[in-house]
């Protein structure tokens, strides 16, 4: 504790150091309850999922326990058949990923070699795509979505509505203007004397993407598709309105319709809550400097 | 400078803005311009395939959904010169449509909380957590914990302390029938307790912006400001604000564009309806449904597309204008 109290140089007469730390206490006390205030909800829920509807409706929720278990997580999984769901996730969030960072390093990397007018434009468009509501564009969609026909292998129902790939595009089209813009800002960064060096050995424009700009964008791509997948793992909206079939739909989508289905009591519900949220508790715990820098890498340089 | 320009980094060309597709400029210059035929072709292709994806996907619907807005279409058949009702959806949606006010003032109120409590509060947990201070990083991790949960989660997580038989009513002591508070049912209350939910998850993401901006500040100004006396207070609000000038408007464009997206727990608790109805559900409750107004629903999307480019046009002045320095 003495190491901090540096703030108020070496000679700082005693009064002031005093000072200081009941200062400290003060912001220790209001991070500790705020800190408690933020984590209650998540452990009053992780509580409920403990405990055995008989124990909460005879003592109320608020009430010492008599058993805890794991029997809701098992109860819920199983009769909702969850990893069925976790599954329709992967279908829909591992492709779109890989999609979102190939398309948006191709288009950074060829906007970083063509400067003009037209490119800020094009960047400005991206960017902007991104930043609109969802519902803005939702209403055509549904219907180009209803219109546009798809093969056979791609698409069961020859439409992009009801239909993984239709979902996995939306994600792509609508995630890839946020990656261009973080993407292009962190080429701007690397030194231009690669780019010539590339051009000097007689590397093709694909060959210098390739080989000399997408290794060394390694760190940004990892950092943003530790976000895209939590961005996308999460969504809600567009299997919702672009889906029909539940069976299909997401886990985040599913958990909705299956509540009152599946999930019948609240102690159930809040052990799916929570398995639902493990892949992104993963991602906080394994990803956290990743998850971090995406979501920083827009808005800071670098 | 010559050099950049004989190695095609900046294509001479490049005033056309087509740069990409003309063909090698003629003259001794030729020579020197790297870039082929074939690499032209490739970088175009690498811009313009996705270019065509976003004007289908993105910008046409949203043109779309102006030209709908002038139509009366149910969704089914062609639209023909029938279909055009000029301005009358509008004039119905701001005279008649008892749903409108509502779900405006539900967003500006979800804005307003957003802009000066959530937001603020992020920004001072990172203010307090950027300094040497025992237990920052545990602290932090907690605020910034709801960041990666999915919003339909953290609709339950919180319909797990409102509840009739849930942990607010349990802890005030409301267990009977009669005196418990109906938190996310009553139309006067919900889109509070709503807010407060989306505020847990929206102060830690702001923090987590503010504090990669702060540890971004030059430390010397810091230093510089301690030198001449001033306080922390001083420090902050005369010379740390001020430098974070282009983070600030960050801040504030996601803050308003998260509260104009406000949708996914507004739906799971009551698809949107009953006090807390918003532009975003108004319209999916309208085009997307049994109801099929597709015109008069694209109108509310138009609504939420002009508040919306408020934002976005700051974001792309201030911001972008900012990093083509």
């Amino acid at each position: 504790m003495t190491a901090v109290t540096n703030a108020g140089g070496k000679v700082a007469p005693a009064p002031r150091k005093r000072r200081i730390k009941r200062r400290r206490v003060v912001l220790h006390l209001f991070l500790i309850t705020m800190a408690l205030f933020w984590i209650f909800p998540l452990l009053w829920a992780f509580y409920t999922s403990l405990r055995p509807l008989a124990d909460t409706i005879k003592n109320g929720y608020l009430s010492w326990p008599t058993t805890l278990s794991f029997q809701n997580y098992i109860d819920g999984f199983t009769n909702a058949n969850l990893g069925y769901y976790y599954l329709n996730t992967m279908i829909v969030a591992v492709p779109a990923v890989i999609l979102v960072l190939l398309v948006s390093s191709v288009v950074a990397f060829a906007l970083s070699r063509v400067r003009s007018r037209i490119n800020l434009f094009f960047l400005l468009m991206f960017t902007a795509g991104n930043l609109l509501p969802p519902q803005v564009i939702i209403v055509p969609l549904y219907y180009m979505y209803l219109a546009i026909p798809i093969p056979h292998p791609l698409s069961d129902n020859g439409l992009l509505y009801d239909q993984y790939i239709g979902i996995i595009l939306i994600h792509v089209v609508f995630q890839v203007g946020f990656c261009i813009f973080v993407l292009s800002n962190y080429m701007r960064t690397l030194p231009r004397e690669l780019n010539e060096a590339a051009l000097v050995d007689g590397a093709s424009v694909f060959r210098t993407y390739r080989s000399v700009i997408l290794p060394l964008c390694a760190p940004a791509l990892a950092a943003l598709g530790t976000l895209e997948f939590t961005f996308i793992y999460n969504d809600f909206f567009w299997a919702l309105v672009l889906m029909v079939t539940g069976s299909k739909r997401p886990i985040t989508s599913a958990l909705n319709n299956l509540k009152g289905a599946y999930f019948t009591d609240t102690n159930v519900l809040a052990a799916a809550a929570l398995m639902v949220a493990i892949p992104t508790i993963l991602v906080f715990v394994l990803f956290q400097r990743q998850f971090i820098r995406g979501l920083t890498l827009g808005s800071t340089k670098g | 400078m010559p050099d950049t320009q004989a190695f095609g980094l900046t294509p001479a060309p490049a005033p056309t803005g087509a740069g990409v597709r003309l063909p090698p400029p003629p003259g001794p210059r030729r020579r020197y311009t790297v870039l082929t035929r074939r690499d032209r072709i490739v970088l175009g292709l690498m811009v313009g395939i996705p270019v065509a994806f976003d004007l289908i996907f993105i910008w046409g619907p949203t043109l779309a959904s102006i030209l709908l807005s002038f139509t009366n279409w149910q969704g089914i058949g062609a639209i023909t010169a029938n279909n055009i009702v000029g301005l009358k959806n509008y004039q119905f949606l701001f005279t008649q449509y008892t749903q409108f006010w509502p779900a405006l003032s539900h967003n500006l109120i979800w804005l307003a909380v957003f802009v000066f409590i959530a937001s603020p509060i992020g920004m001072l947990f990172a203010v307090l957590l950027d300094r040497e201070i025992r237990g920052s990083r545990i602290y932090q991790n907690i605020f910034y914990f709801p960041v990666v949960l999915s919003l339909a989660v953290v609709g339950f997580i919180w319909t797990l302390q409102y509840a009739p038989s849930g942990f607010i009513n349990s802890a005030l002591g409301f267990t009977t029938q009669t005196n418990t508070i109906d938190w996310l049912g009553n139309p006067s209350l919900n889109i509070w307790a709503v807010l407060v939910a989306a505020s847990w998850r929206h102060v830690g993401y702001i923090m987590i912006l503010y504090l990669a901006g702060l540890k971004s500040v030059d430390p010397t100004l810091r230093e510089a400001a301690a030198i001449d006396g001033a306080s922390e207070r001083q420090t902050f609000f005369r010379v740390i604000f001020p430098v974070m000038a282009p983070i600030n408007v960050v801040i504030v464009v996601v803050t308003v564009i998260e509260s104009l997206r406000a949708f996914d727990l507004a739906f799971i608790i009551n698809q949107g309806t009953n006090g807390l109805q918003l532009l975003s559900t108004l319209i999916t409750n309208n085009s997307i449904s049994e109801a099929n107004l597709v015109g008069f629903g694209s109108s509310i999307a138009v609504v939420l597309l002009v508040i919306s480019l408020v934002p976005i046009v700051i974001f792309l002045t201030r911001v972008m204008g900012r990093t083509d320095q």
